[in-house]
């Protein structure tokens, strides 16, 4: 159940658009849930980020990940516990942009031994960062190209992004990499949840429909381009700019069904994205772990809530021990 | 006492990592001896004013909350969940890839799936998505939405207090989500209906009234520190002051009360007094500050600043112009992440100097309180201090970083600099299991009772395997840590795990190596033991 609803939810989105492509609702499918599904990415981005910015950091609890800054002649580490801001910078960039903590992860490994307790060993294992790493990238890639449908001219610096994916050119047309890269490293995630049984046990339904949505959406991205599936993308082109200038070509030009699917499910995963897990997009820039100054002992973090709280005052504490304290020969403030 | 049989440690080592057929969502806990805490109790409850003080315990049918429990936790999420960034961000974004799963010291220990750091927060988010959610409240289970049950706060209860809030997944989490975060928001919320355990609780209510968890009363303390300095004068023949409460004193030291009880933090308090003593600092111990601990971070944000408001106020009483801090873990995480926030500004301070070098901590200059172990190596580094090494070669020292000066802090290079000038013998564990990475000891946050004796060795159980390595490769013999709790805790994991292996502090290393003016000829270790026979040599 956790792998087929949305396995089925995420077809019947298909189903239902080629079926739209099918009937002519080509308003409906190129036109109109696009552009909702960009408001309500848009609204959804928004919102969200401001449900967390608006709450406030009231302690410092950057997890220190590194050498603090202290005696002089001590080489502290500036991006794991950075104490300035600059460090912080890094630090944030280090994880958005290479995904510095995935890279840590090890496995753990019991290797029995006879006669005595088994040895704990811990192996490098850099497959989940590898396959993160070329998802986000070959997406970013992706949508990247993907503005060649929304600009005429091709500007020059997207030609050069093409020139690069389409490194293995074999023939016509060419090849682009990302794609094929997205549509591997989006297997192998799935797969990592499907078959090891610790992640099925934790995997909801939730982290199944992004995947399948983004299988879906690189299928038949690969399908349009390379099989007898072909897209008139003159069309796709003069549909995309449409959309842009808010002025949508007249529904009658005929774009294939696949084409609708595509555009559905990239309609999906942008109006799905803000209110899921996938907003970790924005929320990973906002996590106070990683993004607040270590150096909390040299700069006072403020807790704009603080309040005042019943303590039991030094004054109460003497009335209760004062005889004991004096007999101890402990000065007392009151004698 | 609880009596908790355990098994042999080849047969605790044998974790089975299958998780049950059935999945997470439906609520499932089975109270098994040794791997739960006592309840508090009502009294401790009561000194400290906190809800629903009563008689119970959890393996009873009937845990006594109030009617209208479930309205206050959801009030209380929904209050936490405006007051702090961190539990909406945690909440919100985790996509559940795993990264955190095997990084647990108690799932490695015990194969429960529920201690993956990733489902122990699912335990609260589930409740999150259901009543503070729009796709929770349509989409239900579908979303991972549970709704907030009796059986769903047992769980909360087994597994938040199978958490040492140590902070190590949230190295390895790619956005930085902080189970300890959750764990203590979770606690707070069981606190509000009453439910919490009494290894926290009692020290609670106990540092609340006399300053320190142990409930030493002042002059108890005074005759504590003064039958120390007996003993350093029978091992030295040096007497060293024990100023108390003392008016005038240029620096106030905090340490964990624990320290001046138990062995084996006995000896490192010693080391405390020789070196103080020794550098001529101008200290004062408090009888009422008597305590840097601070279980209130294992109870509720309001304890913390409650608990910890005495060390500033004292500092103000007796007009010093700085505060030391002594080795302990979770009280420097309060130290270095909570005090000044919560009961700063420490302006009646000065930036801490030390009189001896002339250096200025400038990296306290806001809280104005200083680890020793900075106050040591800063000794060392400018030769203040005459050691002798050798008086330590009878031990081969490892170093186990303590959870929290590890990851709240950033203290790695100030104890190794300090070891390495005072011990000739010392052994790095495994990168996996030191510095950032390094492995709780099964007992912190409140768990180190009896009665968790399982969980603790299972939790222990990392750890202990690392020990083990250096000691079968290097011959180690002594665990040295910065943690009154781990001093406590460690001592016990070591003799199920490897009992060839005694644990130490810092300072009693500095204590055994120190050369004081006016020293006899010394035989003797800190703990009475004839010098550099004390410990068994294992190595070849």
């Amino acid at each position: 159940m956790t792998v087929v609803a949305p396995l089925i939810g995420v077809l019947a989105l298909a189903a239902v658009s080629a079926a739209g492509a099918r009937i002519g609702l080509t308003t409906l499918f190129c036109v109109v849930i696009p552009y909702a599904a960009i408001l309500v990415f848009l609204i959804g981005v928004v919102w969200r980020v401001l449900s967390w910015a608006r709450r406030p950091t009231p302690f410092n609890i950057t997890t220190t990940c590194g050498q603090q800054h202290s005696l002089r002649w001590i080489q502290s580490s500036p991006l794991e516990n950075p104490h300035t801001r600059l460090g912080v910078i890094g630090r944030v960039l280090l994880e958005v942009l290479l995904f510095r903590s995935l890279f840590r992860n090890v496995k753990h490994e019991f290797v029995s031994r006879e006669n005595a307790a088994p040895r704990l060993a811990y192996k490098a294992s850099p497959w989940l960062w590898l396959g993160a790493l070329a998802f986000h990238y070959s997406f970013l890639v992706v949508f990247v190209r993907h503005y060649r449908f929304f600009s005429e001219p091709t500007p020059r610096s997207l030609q050069i992004v093409e020139m690069l994916d389409g490194f293995f050119q074999i023939g016509s047309p060419t090849i682009f990499v990302s794609g094929f890269v997205l549509l591997a490293a989006a297997t192998f995630l799935l797969l990592r949840r499907l078959l090891l049984p610790q992640l099925r046990y934790i995997s909801l339904p939730v982290d199944y429909f992004p995947l399948f949505l983004v299988i879906g959406i690189a299928l038949t991205g690969i399908l349009m381009r390379y099989t007898a599936f072909r897209t008139d993308t003159a069309a796709v082109k003069n549909l995309c700019i449409g959309l842009m200038q808010f002025k949508p070509p007249a529904a009658t030009e005929p774009i294939g069904a696949i084409f609708f699917v595509h555009l559905t499910l990239v309609s999906c995963l942008f109006a799905y994205l803000p209110y899921s897990k996938l907003s970790h997009m924005m929320g990973v820039w906002l996590s106070p772990t990683r993004n607040l100054i270590g150096a909390s002992r040299m700069r006072r973090h403020i807790n704009p809530w603080n309040y005042p709280v019943a303590v039991h005052t030094y004054e109460e504490y003497e009335n209760e021990w004062r005889d004991k304290m004096k007999a101890a020969g402990i000065p007392v403030d009151k004698e | 006492m609880a009596d908790i049989q355990l098994p042999p440690p080849e047969e605790l080592a044998k974790v089975s990592f299958q998780p049950r057929p059935q999945g997470w969502m439906d609520p499932c806990v089975e109270f098994r001896p040794g791997t739960w805490s006592y309840a508090g109790k009502p009294k401790a409850l009561e000194t400290v004013g906190m809800p629903n003080p009563r008689e119970w315990s959890p393996t009873d049918a009937d845990w006594k909350l109030p009617e209208n429990w479930k309205e206050i936790i959801l009030q209380g999420l929904r209050e936490r969940l405006d007051k702090y960034r961190s539990l909406k961000v945690f909440l919100d974004i985790c996509v559940r890839c795993g990264a955190c799963a095997d990084k647990c010291h108690f799932f490695i220990g015990s194969g429960d799936p529920k201690n993956m750091p990733v489902l122990r927060a699912e335990l609260l988010r589930s409740v999150y998505r259901n009543d503070f959610t729009l796709a929770g409240k349509l989409l239900g289970k579908m979303v991972g939405a549970r709704e907030l049950t009796m059986d769903v706060v047992k769980e909360w209860f087994y597994y938040f207090y199978q958490c040492t809030e140590c902070r190590r997944c949230s190295v390895f989490c790619p956005y930085g989500i902080d189970q300890a975060e959750l764990t203590m928001i979770g606690r707070e919320l069981l606190n509000l209906v009453g439910i919490n355990i009494n290894w926290v609780m009692e020290p609670v209510a106990k540092c609340y009234m006399t300053g320190n968890h142990m409930g030493i009363p002042p002059h108890a303390l005074k005759d504590n520190l003064e039958f120390f300095a007996d003993d350093i004068e029978n091992i030295t023949g040096v007497r060293v002051d024990v100023p108390i409460n003392k008016k005038g004193a240029d620096v106030l030291f905090v340490v964990p009360s624990g320290d001046v009880m138990a062995d084996p933090g006995i000896y490192t308090l010693m080391g405390y007094m020789m070196l103080l003593h020794e550098s001529g600092l101008n200290y004062t111990w408090s009888t009422y500050a008597s305590e840097g601990g601070n279980f209130g971070l294992f109870t509720s944000h309001e304890m913390i600043k409650r608990l910890n408001a005495k060390i500033y106020a004292e500092a103000k009483r007796l007009g010093v112009k700085w505060i030391l801090g002594g080795e302990c873990g979770h009280m420097w995480r309060v130290l270095h992440q909570y005090m000044d926030t919560l009961n700063g500004p420490a302006d009646f301070l000065e930036v801490p100097v030390s009189p001896i070098t002339g250096t200025r901590f400038e990296h306290a200059r806001s809280t104005k309180m200083i680890h020793i172990a900075e106050f040591t190596a800063d000794l060392i580094y400018h030769g203040k201090l005459k050691l002798d090494p050798s008086r330590n070669n009878a031990y081969k020292v490892t170093f186990h970083d303590s959870c929290n000066p590890a990851r709240a802090m950033g203290l790695f290079e100030e104890p190794r600099y300090v070891i390495r000038n005072v011990c000739n013998h010392f052994y790095e564990m495994p990168e996996n299991t030191i510095r950032e990475q390094t492995f709780c000891c099964g007992g912190g946050a409140g768990l180190g009772n009896d009665e968790n004796m399982e969980m603790r060795m299972r939790g222990g159980l990392p750890r202990g395997n690392a020990v083990r390595f250096v000691h079968e490769r290097y011959g180690v013999n002594l665990l040295t840590a910065m943690c009154a709790i781990d001093r406590a805790v460690l001592t016990t994991l070591m003799e199920y795990w490897v009992p060839e292996v005694k644990v130490s502090g810092l300072h009693e290393l500095v204590g055994n190596a120190l050369v004081m003016k006016g020293e006899k000829k010394r035989e003797l270790n800190l703990r009475s033991e004839p010098l550099n026979e004390g410990s068994e040599d294992t190595s070849d």
